[in-house]
């Protein structure tokens, strides 16, 4: 079964809530898909055994052949490559590694070259695998990252995927493909008209989803009536505890310090599965 | 003119609350929500739209059944797995590049422009405000929040304002490099959380990287002092003023579930003195 933990705000607690199920779970692979601040390591804290570079590939122009009619920066959607009469212009960050200057060029001038826009990272805590993306500083593009990271997905296993916040390209590729999606949210404004966003994303894809009410005891009590009237399940509720705050501060996931709540992750783990019906 | 952007790296670490006190506390500033795929600043500052903008910022592939053979070169020559095995686009993975409509031997493809949300300008009570929406699940955020900046600028000018005031989005890709590339002064909000450690590093890096001025702020730092002082000794090795040091306070909340700043809400509060420092050593800087 493959599970996404995904919220429109950020801070609501994505990586938080992912770590502490796959924590209380088996057989667990973890994929952190925010490869902009990846951070479920930092909770984690794994071994890490191998490094990977993450490419794109971008064009490489042949000076000698180019004559610079155009045709490559007229085709281009992303203004990733600039034809003057003297000089040709690649810009690697904002090349979507399409192909099409090449398929267009009519003197065969332009191949590709990788471009490094990222690493993935592979490592262990006791039986729980992790794979992590990190994209270059610099680099906009998330989203080729986030693909290698998804590439190792392990079907056979539980694969809990921590997405980034927002709802736009990289929250997409992360969630798609999901079984489901956990949204956790907080109960105040900014939570519930970010949780109204990712929502509609989440239906237009056809991921069932499930909410998760972090800090549940500040704020208004909107998110709930919001949920109720969207027939939306509402899976969990972590309440706001000074010693929560605490030990996520500290890089220490709760469910290893306050045993009660691994078996309410595992509840959660288990409602999903009943909810996926696998 | 000045342009001061307010980042994090980390999700949920006060930017909004942050900016927004600050558009309250500025006498003549244009402010720019830049956090075009959850925007939350308008929920504080309730602007009155005055233009809407159609924003086409990606394109989408458009096939024509009636040309169309199914030899599947679209299909194969596609990099983004957009092409459905029955030859349909899957509008969702589809990046709009028109490497399709190039390949396809009956010329079936076509690329159409599609709205990807819409840009706003807007009255506040406290200066005019540029924001937008990008539509769920769209790309070309980075394009969009561009357009902002392009509005928020153009009300500047207009308006004779000294600083445009810019409320970045979590993280460190596109949209946020659109949000920090030529601007003034980068403020980043961090708590003392590990994680808000690693990625205020990372926001550091993305600053130097493109030449801007840093500044940083640790937000609800008594949740854990000993990262706070971490974070101050960091700032002090690497020779970055540290603007503001706030305390953690269910008034912030408070604030937010009224719809209000917390320097409207409550100023006396020690956040909102805190947040009135801030203000005056960035206004001085």
């Amino acid at each position: 079964m493959i599970v996404s933990i995904a919220s429109g705000k950020g801070g609501t607690g994505k990586t938080s809530v992912a770590v502490n199920m796959a924590l209380s779970i088996k057989n667990v692979q973890f994929l952190d898909c925010d490869v902009e601040e990846p951070n479920a390591h930092l909770l984690l804290h794994p071994d890490i055994s191998k490094m990977e570079p993450v490419y794109i590939l971008v064009p490489l122009v042949n000076e000698e052949l180019c004559d610079h009619c155009g045709e490559c920066s007229k085709f281009c959607q992303y203004n990733a490559i600039f034809a003057s009469s003297e000089k040709i212009l690649v810009f690697p960050e904002l090349c979507h590694s399409c192909g099409g200057c090449a398929l267009v060029c009519p003197r065969k001038a332009i191949t590709e070259e990788k471009h490094r826009i990222g690493t993935l990272k592979f490592g262990s805590v006791g039986d729980l695998t992790l794979v992590y993306g990190e994209l270059e500083i610099g680099e906009p593009m998330a989203v080729p990252v986030i693909k290698e990271v998804k590439k190792q997905t392990r079907k056979s296993e539980n694969v809990v995927l921590d997405s980034p916040p927002g709802t736009s390209c990289p929250v997409i590729e992360t969630v798609r493909g999901s079984d489901f999606c956990v949204l956790v949210t907080e109960p105040t404004p900014f939570g519930l008209h970010d949780l109204k966003i990712t929502v509609q994303v989440l239906r237009d894809m056809g991921i069932p989803f499930g909410v998760v009410i972090n800090r549940a005891d500040i704020g208004d009590k909107k998110v709930y009536e919001y949920c109720r009237e969207e027939n939306i399940p509402i899976l969990l509720e972590i309440p706001y505890e000074r010693k929560i705050a605490e030990l996520y501060s500290r890089g220490v996931p709760f469910s290893l310090e306050m045993l009660e709540w691994k078996e309410k992750f595992q509840t959660l783990f288990n409602e999903i599965r009943k909810l996926v019906g696998k | 003119m000045k342009q001061l952007t307010v980042l994090s790296g980390k999700g949920g670490t006060g930017k909004t609350t942050i900016t927004a006190s600050f558009t309250v506390l500025a006498k003549n500033a244009v402010i720019a929500d830049c956090d075009v795929d959850a925007p939350d600043l308008h929920m504080l500052l309730h602007p009155e739209a005055i233009k809407t903008q159609e924003f086409r910022g990606s394109k989408l592939a458009v096939i024509d059944k009636t040309k169309c053979t199914e030899c599947s070169l679209c299909r194969e020559k596609c990099r983004f797995n957009a092409i459905t095995e029955d030859i349909k686009v899957d509008p969702i993975a589809c990046e709009g590049c028109g490497v399709c409509t190039i390949v396809c031997p009956v010329n079936a493809i076509a690329l159409t422009e599609r709205i990807s949300g819409y840009a706003y300008i807007s009255k506040t009570k406290y200066g005019f405000m540029a924001h937008a929406l990008l539509s769920p699940g769209e790309a070309n955020s980075g394009k969009l929040v561009t357009l902002v900046r392009q509005n928020a600028k153009m009300l500047a000018e207009k308006e004779n304002s000294d600083l445009v005031i810019i409320d970045g989005s979590p993280g460190i890709g596109c949209p946020v490099i659109a949000s920090v590339t030529g601007v003034d002064i980068g403020l980043v909000v961090t708590e003392p959380t590990m994680s808000g450690i690693h990625d205020l590093k990372r926001a550091l890096q993305l600053l130097k990287h493109f030449n801007v001025a840093p500044f940083v702020c640790v937000n609800m730092h008594d949740i854990n002092r000993d990262n706070t002082e971490r974070i101050l000794s960091f700032c002090k090795e690497n020779s970055i003023e540290i603007t503001g040091i706030i305390p953690f306070d269910p008034k912030v909340t408070e604030a937010m579930v009224n719809g209000k700043t917390i320097i409207e809400y409550s100023p006396e509060s020690d956040v909102a003195k805190e947040i009135e420092g801030m203000w005056r050593k960035i206004c001085s800087s």
